[in-house]
């Protein structure tokens, strides 16, 4: 288990409250202008040396991103952007962050900000969130009064302003670049990579993009060295992470713990175990909707860090463990998510518009048990032609999970399909009629 | 992508009032001077808040003009977004949420008191017009299962008793607080509570 001492995040509860003055027990803001002073490139290696890797889902090593914006500022200006659209199912950290340590987030801001030459910083927080962006905006009044940030924030000589951004409800908009266009005042549709955000961005400019925790984590790492982060969890996994467990388990919680931890100790210490004892357990989706379910067997000795988990085709994710035990009908809470990509397409690319329909309406029909053996035939191979042929990554996203129920759940599934009759009912439905059309008022 | 019906009924005229105009002007400060566009979605929240809840197309053309945009552009902007109503919506709008992990701990049973209470299917007023309920998706809350959102606030590790209180509290127009129906401090775990069933999916 995690010691206290190393925790970063230790009002996650708000147990010691979230205001600055609390904040600065908790040495938040704690020698800010030293660590400014050290300079850009002290920053970037540091964090590069921390082996910190990007919290919002695709794990990409933080200090190689900085490092890719222009050194020198040019014709135009520099932006960080903060991603705090937290909309994946089974995701909810960013949320405490901004309650409950928002001057983690503020501090890393400002750091961040100087490293990678941004002036302003924008943080695109989802429309739902009105609460949580409110107590943030209190939290940036507070710190704009003591000149923490703002005009020679620190002392430091560099100026920062931050700006909140809503959202109104896409899940598609924690996508960068899609939260970019967003922040331009468009629709939500993710761009074509590359160029990526960090040569040309927001507005055409050089852009930083970073989930919540992984800023609010800067500051503590450069604090303590990366020597401390990285001696937690191993190599290329490193530091601790918070974890959330829901679904199925006595004691839902948020907690933070050393990345590694092993997957049975994070459910049964801090989730109070499975509902019905750990024997009950089905399957686990470890991070988030996005990643595909590991079935008990592998849960039994599987370590919760990005490598161990591809190891086992899935991923780390947002590190939302949602634990599914065997009183649920696996079949039917994926056609659920699978309702959820549906829903959330931005309509873009035609695999990802159509096909994550055709996943859900397969998968209804499946858990109702009216589907045949070709039907799921047809399910794999829809999930194949989404996989890599869109525009961004959520194509994988809503394909994975699917193919991660099929590959586990197969014989699950088999058992309720039924084999096509040679003679074909007769159905009422006109031949020429579009399938989704029928099913258009609950679209 | 959510399809959304544009009211029947419209307004022929909007316009912000004068401390939404303060506002709107506040918001502008926050972008670039040539990026007035950046505006649109908080100017359209204000045009949602200022009219009761949902946005007239006249208040697109209005947003349009204030913005120098075209209106087809911001219209796009209010129907790609879910969180904008362009058909009225009850004073208390409730949003069920509905996804995996809170259909695992019986999001389903919300929905059908949903039903029972307010209105037989989402998006229509309660007989005393007060209410209106819809099933969103998740709302970034999962450990607080299951939980929904009612205007600006969240209401957390409901059950089926509670969740009637509270809707009772809305259709009497004397709501009770958000927050955790379980008296837990946040997101942290439980002490001593050992559940052996009872969280079937419904
Ligand atoms: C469909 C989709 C949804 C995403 N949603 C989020 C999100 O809600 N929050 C987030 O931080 N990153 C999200 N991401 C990842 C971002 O694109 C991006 O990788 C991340 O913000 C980078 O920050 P990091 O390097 O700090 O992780 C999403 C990606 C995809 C493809
Ligand atoms: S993959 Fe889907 S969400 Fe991404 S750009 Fe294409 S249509 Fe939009
Ligand atoms: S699934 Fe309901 S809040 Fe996340």
């Amino acid at each position: 288990m995690l010691k206290e001492e190393n925790k970063i995040f230790k009002n996650l509860y708000n147990e010691q409250g979230w205001e600055l003055e609390n904040a600065l027990k908790r040495d938040d803001w704690l020698d800010t202008k030293k660590i400014i002073e050290k300079g850009r490139d002290w920053i970037i290696n540091e964090i590069k040396a921390s082996e910190l890797r990007g919290r919002g889902g695709a794990g990409f090593s933080t200090g190689l991103k900085w490092s890719f914006a222009p050194k020198k500022v040019g014709s135009r200006p520099h932006y960080l952007v903060i991603n705090a659209d937290e909309s994946e199912p089974g995701t909810c950290k960013d949320r405490d962050i901004l309650r409950f340590e928002p001057q983690k987030l503020i501090e890393g801001c400002l750091i961040a900000s100087y490293a990678v030459n941004a002036k302003v910083c924008y943080v695109y927080i989802r429309g739902e969130y009105l609460n949580e962006g409110k107590r943030l905006q209190e939290a940036i009044d507070e710190a704009y009064s003591k000149n923490l940030i703002g005009k020679n924030a620190c002392n430091s000589g560099w100026d920062l302003d931050i700006y909140i951004h809503y959202g109104a409800g896409a899940y598609i908009c924690g996508e960068e670049t899609a939260l970019l266009e967003s922040l331009e005042g468009n629709r939500g549709q993710p761009r074509l990579k590359p160029p990526f955000p960090a040569l040309v961005g927001l507005y055409g400019c050089p852009t930083i993009v970073n989930n919540v925790e992984t800023i609010a984590v800067v500051p503590t790492i450069l604090r303590r060295g990366a020597k401390w982060f990285a001696s937690m969890g191993r190599p290329k996994n490193t530091g601790t992470k918070i974890f959330y467990i829901s679904g199925n388990v006595n004691t839902p919680c948020n907690v933070e713990e050393e990345m590694g931890i092993p997957l049975k100790e994070l459910i049964e210490k801090h989730g109070g175990g499975v509902i019905g004892g750990w024997k009950n357990l089905q399957a686990v989706i470890p991070g988030g909707s996005s990643m595909p379910m590991v079935p008990k067997d592998i849960c039994e000795t599987l370590k919760m860090d990005f490598d161990s988990l591809v190891e086992v085709k899935s991923g780390l994710g947002t590190a939302g463990v949602v634990v599914i035990n065997k009183d649920e009908d696996i079949i039917k809470c994926m056609a659920r998510i699978a309702r959820f990509y549906k829903h959330e397409s931005c309509g873009q690319c035609t695999p990802c518009r159509e096909g994550a329909g055709w996943m859900w309406r397969i998968l209804e029909r499946t858990a109702k048990g009216e589907a045949t053996h070709k039907d799921i035939n047809l399910l794999s191979d829809v999930t194949k032609q989404i996989e890599g042929h869109t525009i961004c990554a959520f194509g994988e996203g809503s394909a994975w999970p699917v193919q991660g129920l099929l590959r586990h759940f197969r014989k699950e599934i088999d058992n309720r399909c039924f084999s096509e009759p040679i003679v074909k009912k007769k159905r009422k439905i006109p031949y020429l009629i579009d399938q989704h059309k029928l099913e258009s008022k609950d679209a | 992508m959510s399809l959304k019906k544009i009211h029947d009924n419209q307004p022929d005229k909007f316009e912000f009032t004068k401390a939404n105009l303060e506002l709107a002007d506040k918001i502008l400060k926050k972008y670039p001077s040539d990026q007035k566009k950046s505006a649109v979605m908080p100017l359209l929240y204000l045009a949602q808040n200022q009219n009761e809840n949902w946005i007239p197309l006249a208040a697109m053309k209005y947003i349009g003009k204030f913005l120098s945009m075209p209106y087809i552009n911001v219209y796009e902007i209010a129907t790609f977004y879910s969180m904008y109503n362009l058909a009225p919506v009850g004073k208390y709008f409730i949003q069920v949420c509905t996804t995996s992990p809170c259909a695992l701990r019986g999001a389903n049973k919300l929905v059908d008191i949903c039903k029972e209470k307010i209105s037989k299917n989402q998006n229509e007023l309660s007989q005393n017009k007060l209410c209106s309920w819809t099933e969103v998706e998740c709302l970034g809350a999962c450990i607080n299962a299951p939980m929904m959102q009612v205007n600006e606030d969240y209401y957390e590790d409901l059950d089926e008793t509670n969740t009637k209180k509270i809707l009772n509290s809305f259709l009497e127009d004397n709501p009770l607080k958000p927050g955790s129906y379980r008296n837990r401090k946040n997101s942290s775990p439980e002490k001593n509570q050992i559940l052996t069933n009872g969280h079937k999916n419904a």
